[in-house]
């Protein structure tokens, strides 16, 4: 009985994992983008975050204390971007394709109108350090709240506060300039 | 802390819009994670220790013990995947994903096979 408290069965395990794949495969997937800037590479690192997630899911949960699993996740496919640009000694070959950013969720009118500024900020967010960048994708392009993006990075809330306000100016003035 | 520039913020928000990840990944990344979930199910299900007193058993097990959790498991799939990849009936509809999916799992065996010969 007590086995059982502490170890699921693998089938529930199994249905578990599949609902968190289910839930943030788009997260993982605009976050990877953002972070890499190439679809090839993007759809690599979320296929290797979920495959290694899959492998710690049990002591994940168990560690978890019943708090949401996202931050986990986004801290995985951040450690695997890490490695990928530590072997390749290099940032993203090319800057993020707008073109497929920005039609993602907006209508053909707002693109034109709105293209060039959106484009200057895509671009500026390639400018930031890495971890301002990584606050402000994980801020923006999956709406996450401090207290995640503060798990995910292993910061403190306060420190977060601060980064993503910092990041915010910067890139302000990036794109001003 | 940020609300000096709410403008700037709404089209950070709108710059960085969530992308969708395209079919095929959802496709690939499901086949992979079934493969390797049931894979590892019948295979620990089906382990009896009687038969592994023949070493020709010893591959299947093992990789089923692979997928279940040690290291390199993820580097294995993904070398299966690849190699699967290689060919048009990847893209071949429900008989392509199923034929690929039991490449997969042959290949799987073939690289654990690999593995444990070169200990």
């Amino acid at each position: 009985m007590s086995e059982q408290a502490s170890h699921k069965p693998k089938a529930q395990l199994d249905a578990e994992f599949s609902e968190l794949y289910r839930a943030h495969l788009r997260d993982v997937y605009s976050y990877a983008y953002y972070r890499v800037g190439d679809h090839h590479d993007a759809e690599d690192l979320t296929e290797q975050t979920f495959l290694q997630a899959y492998r710690h899911f049990e002591r994940a949960q168990r560690e978890s204390n019943g708090r949401p699993l996202r931050p986990w996740l986004i801290r995985i496919a951040h450690n695997l971007a890490a490695n990928l640009y530590r072997d390749r000694s290099r940032k993203p070959v090319s800057p993020i394709d707008d073109t497929t950013a920005l039609t993602a969720m907006h209508t053909t009118e707002q693109v034109v109108e709105g293209r060039d500024e959106l484009s200057r900020i895509l671009d500026g967010v390639q400018l930031l350090p890495d971890d301002r960048r990584e606050a402000l994708i994980m801020r923006f392009a999956l709406g996450m709240d401090n207290r995640e993006i503060a798990r995910a990075l292993g910061r403190s809330d306060g420190a977060t506060k601060v980064l993503i306000h910092r990041a915010i100016k910067q890139l302000e003035e990036i794109v001003h300039d | 802390m940020t609300e000096a520039a709410p403008n700037f913020e709404g089209l950070l928000r709108e710059a960085l819009t969530p992308v969708e990840p395209p079919a095929h990944l959802a496709e690939r990344l499901e086949d992979t994670l079934t493969s390797i979930t049931e894979m590892a199910a019948d295979e620990l299900e089906g382990w009896e220790l009687s038969a592994m007193r023949d070493p020709r058993n010893w591959v299947r097990p093992a990789a089923a013990l692979v997928v279940g959790g040690t290291a390199g498991a993820a580097l294995v799939l993904l070398r299966a995947r690849r190699r699967a990849q290689a060919s048009p009936a990847v893209l071949g509809g429900l008989g392509g994903v199923r034929e690929s999916a039991e490449r997969a799992v042959q290949d799987i065996g073939r690289e654990t096979r690999k593995l444990l010969g070169e200990r």
